[in-house]
């Protein structure tokens, strides 16, 4: 199943190229990126683990796909996904976030029920790692 | 109105009779607004031979102490200070007959925290008023000292999107069609294709409440069945703006309670339900974490024709305090009115911290927000994915965008619908990213996405060449406004 | 750059099939409009004549490359880094902000920056500080030039486990690899930046281009004291400027002279020393004797009175 979080998870997955003129948008907007990866794509699952710290005052993308190939050698079959933090006044927080690798399977997520009162179900979902 | 008309003042002033409202002091040429002051701006219509400074000193003196006569107990207050200023008037370009009037309003003469205070002032009495054939309140503006009387938005844009984990692309969404008559098992089957297709969020309709052919906890129950699915099989946070607009607070209550324990992210009320029980609602989604949606049925009987009534951005600034977290303002290109400068005005009121005056997009005062959080704006009717690179140049990423027909009605399902929306909007982003102009290249950029995406094919086929233009009626007094083609 | 040297003998036609025409180097010039760039270099920077006839020939050299690899006739990236070598306030980076701007008019580097950093920015304090420290830093400089001053203090030899051998592999690391999205100037006294690069032969095979800064002229001296000077509305008397013609002579015998750097400075205390002496006048001022220092302003230094004898202060006076 295709975990479509993410900007751009609709589309083919994003060539090197492309990445590189998405976190150069990123740069000429004045926002910060960092890398974070995981195994466990639940959407609440919030904190991916940090490729490093998130890099501030760069001029030129290339010092990002260098970060982005180092994290892909460590973690070739992990979520890794690039976000974009802003710091002005009134958001300071992630403005763009889109996943720049995938697993080559991904895992499912199972939605399990509870019967609660009246016909109300208490959801739950699990991440089931691909078999 | 070349000639200044004096205050009367001392013994004379207070004389028993009717006097004229510039005369009684409601209209000062040379007053200075305080940094305290509400100020307001109305296009007024005198009646023929009502001087335009006469009748904005009315406007000024019904919308705050005056009465049609002398009352000699205005002596036991500080009148001078209670009585709203009309301070300016002028000509509206190119539209003989009308005036812009501005007045100024003191700080004590409002209740802290309350839309239906400000109101019952600002348009409770004027609008009626016989001296005038017509009055539109244009725009207002607030001292940071009243608008931290209000906590604003329960949520708003940056928190939203932390919430839904979505960040760098409008939102999309979708209303379920048709409006009225589905049951609860088969809304809820429309709701799950078009989040699982790729949309963000689903929304009942205005008047979608508690009608005979589907019970509000029959909508309620199946729709969350519908989300919690398509979150499993998108890995995605998913909403559906549950409406809880009902006949009474306790009922609205009790229906919001119950999305809350359906675990629902967000829930929707209407306009008409009325300022106070907007903020009531609000407070209550400030308590529970929940997102407010707001969907602004109603507000076309006041706020359309130029010359009377009430302009959206006021209703958007009121909506702003009251605090409501999606607010919808408007398309510019679709099938509802609404001319892409002035509707650009609404969305800035929306989702800026500092408005500054910008008069081409219709905004009159600078409007400083004290930090009450940003309204995302929802542009929704008649809007489909061949528009996408002019909804994304018109607006930029802090909007929802909600393809209706133009999801439903794929021809190839509700899930291609979504998708095609999803594939489009997706595509224009990332174009945009990459520096290319898309309000020239859109339709060549569409056209290469819809080479690998079948379902955009066909949206493209099926309405490419669908458009609303018809001239707008609420356009700005200050630049030519050419429709959107 | 394309390479496509196959084609290269193959007859009348430039490998993308247009005819190899006459090629015209002037319109390539301008187009590339770095000649705005030299003249400003000129402009701003008095004497240096040898430094300008060399950052003219690079220009030259990268233009004609440029063309070249447009014709598929050179094969891969040419090398960029360079070495600037020479004493202190000899310009070494405002020509190098100015050759960054050549670079990247001639589309050798992605942006118009340069990041200038010493040892400290590069080289951390324990275990494991230091590659980070480098990476950040060449992540910012990424698309650009960096400039490395004193770059031979990355270098220690007598502590075999200083810090500075991880910055310098790093370094030469990226040079090597990433010679489209970097450019670095390695920068300092020319005798030192001898001796590392005889330690360091990896550094020495990757700069292609080195431009010596000889010092200062008395005379450029004199000149530039006048244009700073005009620069913040002051300007000599006859006799002052007398004077500062018998202080640059003292001031240049003595230690850590700084060429421009320390003609700056002496400007700086003199204009301290004019302001004492005007205030202490107590009467009314014509704008000129706000605006002038004279011998009395310049003879009080201590290069003068004292012959720079005490030491640091030697730096100033």
């Amino acid at each position: 199943m295709r975990i479509t979080q993410g900007c751009f998870s609709f589309l083919p997955d994003l060539t090197d190229a492309q990445i590189t003129s998405q976190a150069q948008y990123c740069i000429e907007q004045g926002w910060a990126l960092g890398i974070e990866y995981t195994d466990d794509p639940h959407p609440r699952n919030t904190y991916w683990e940090m490729w490093e710290l998130p890099m501030f005052d760069l001029a030129d993308a290339a010092g990002v796909v260098r970060e982005l190939v180092a994290c892909r050698q460590a973690h070739p079959e992990k979520y890794i996904r690039i976000n974009a933090f802003d710091s002005t006044h009134g958001w300071e927080t992630v403005r763009m976030s889109f996943i720049v690798n995938r697993p080559a399977r991904e895992p499912e997520l199972v939605l399990t029920r509870q019967e609660g009162p009246g016909r109300n179900q208490i959801y739950a979902m699990t991440v089931r790692p691909a078999s | 109105m070349n000639v200044q008309p004096k205050a009367v003042t001392g013994k004379e002033r207070y004389k028993a009779g009717v006097m004229k409202y510039a005369q009684m002091g409601y209209w000062d040429a040379d007053y200075e607004p305080k940094p305290t002051d509400i100020l307001a701006l109305f296009r007024i219509t005198p009646q023929d031979g009502v001087d335009p400074i006469e009748a904005a000193a009315a406007v000024a003196g019904e919308s705050s102490t005056a009465t049609w006569t002398v009352v000699w107990t205005d002596r036991l207050t500080a009148c001078d200070k209670y009585r709203a200023k009309a301070y300016r008037v002028d000509p509206v370009p190119n539209n003989p007959g009308q005036y812009f009037c501005y007045v100024a309003y003191d700080l004590d003469l409002f209740e802290e925290g309350s839309i239906a205070n400000l109101t019952a002032s600002i348009i409770g009495n004027v609008f009626s008023f016989k001296p005038l054939k017509a009055a539109r309140l244009e725009d207002m503006h607030f001292p940071v000292a009243y608008v931290k009387t209000y906590k604003g938005p329960p949520t708003g844009i940056v928190v939203e999107r932390e919430r839904l984990d979505k960040f760098g692309r409008p939102l999309l969404g979708a209303t379920t069609k048709p409006k009225l008559g589905l049951s609860g098992k088969n809304y809820g089957r429309v709701v799950y294709e078009a989040l699982k297709g790729g949309l963000d969020f689903v929304k009942d309709d205005e008047n979608i409440n508690s009608q005979p052919f589907m019970h509000w906890r029959d909508r309620f129950l199946y729709v969350m069945e519908a989300v919690n699915r398509a979150q499993a099989v998108t890995g995605e946070v998913k909403g559906h703006y549950l409406n809880i607009t009902a006949g009474t607070m306790e009922e609205m209550y009790r229906r919001a309670q119950f999305a809350k324990e359906l675990g629902s992210c967000i829930v929707m009320i209407d306009l008409i339900i009325g300022y106070t029980a907007i903020q009531s609602i609000s407070e209550w989604c400030r308590q529970n974490d929940m997102i407010l949606h707001l969907h602004r049925a109603g507000h076309g009987t006041y706020t359309r024709q130029k010359n009377h009534g009430v302009s959206f951005r006021v209703i958007a600034k009121w909506m702003r305090m009251a605090g409501v977290d999606h607010i919808h303002a408007g398309t510019a290109v679709g099938k509802l009115e609404g001319d892409p400068m002035t509707v650009q005005g609404y969305y800035n009121i929306c989702r800026e911290m500092k408005n500054e005056v910008d008069l081409p997009r219709g905004i009159f005062f600078e409007q400083d927000w004290a930090s009450l959080r940003r309204m995302m704006p929802v542009a929704s009717g008649g809007i489909h994915a061949g528009q996408m690179h002019q909804l994304l140049d018109l607006f930029g990423d802090e909007v929802v965008l909600q393809f209706g027909g133009g999801t439903i009605g794929h021809p190839m399902g509700i899930q291609a619908g979504a998708q095609a929306n999803r594939v489009a909007l997706e595509a224009m982003v990332l174009a945009r990213n990459e520096g290319r102009d898309i309000r020239n290249e859109g339709p060549e950029i569409l056209r290469d996405a819809a080479r690998w995406c079948q379902p955009l094919r066909a949206a493209l086929d099926t309405w490419g060449d669908i458009t609303f233009n018809y001239t707008s009626t609420d356009t700005s007094d200050f630049v030519p406004t050419p429709s959107v083609a | 750059m394309d390479m496509r040297s196959e084609d290269m003998l193959s007859g009348d036609l430039s490998p993308d099939g247009r005819p190899a025409g006459p090629i015209d180097l002037q319109a390539e010039f301008t187009e590339s409009e770095i000649g705005s760039v030299l003249d400003a270099l000129d402009a701003e920077l008095v004497g240096l004549k040898p430094v300008k006839l060399r950052i003219r020939q690079i220009a030259a050299l990268l233009l004609v490359d440029r063309v070249r690899a447009r014709l598929g006739l050179t094969a891969g990236a040419p090398s960029l880094h360079m070495s600037f070598t020479g004493n202190p306030g000899t310009g070494k980076t405002t020509v190098a902000m100015r050759m960054a701007e050549i670079l990247h008019r001639l589309g050798y580097i992605r942006r118009n920056h340069l990041v200038s950093v010493t040892r400290d920015d590069l080289v951390g304090q324990y275990i494991g500080h230091t590659a980070p420290k480098t990476k950040e830093v060449l992540k910012r400089a990424m698309g650009g030039v960096l400039f490395i001053d004193e770059a031979y203090y990355l270098y220690r030899p007598e502590n075999e486990r200083d810090y500075g051998q991880e910055a310098i592999e790093i370094l030469l690391q990226v040079m090597e690899n990433q010679r489209d999205d970097l450019v670095v100037i390695l920068a300092g006294y020319a005798e030192r930046m001898e001796t590392f690069f005889r330690s360091n032969p990896g550094f020495r095979s990757r700069v292609a281009h080195h431009v010596d800064f000889p010092d200062y002229g008395d005379g450029e001296l004199l000149d530039i004291a006048g244009r700073m000077l005009a620069g913040q509305n002051y300007r000599f008397s006859a006799s002052g400027e007398a004077a500062f013609r018998l202080y640059v002579e003292a001031r240049r015998a003595q230690p850590h002279f700084a060429n421009a750097r320390s003609i700056r400075n002496a400007l700086d205390r003199a204009r301290l020393r004019q302001a004492s002496r005007i205030f202490a006048l107590g009467r009314p001022l014509s704008v000129e004797e706000l605006t002038t220092l004279t011998e009395e302003d310049i003879l009080a230094s201590r290069v003068l009175t004292q012959g720079g004898a005490l030491g640091p202060a030697g730096q100033g006076g």
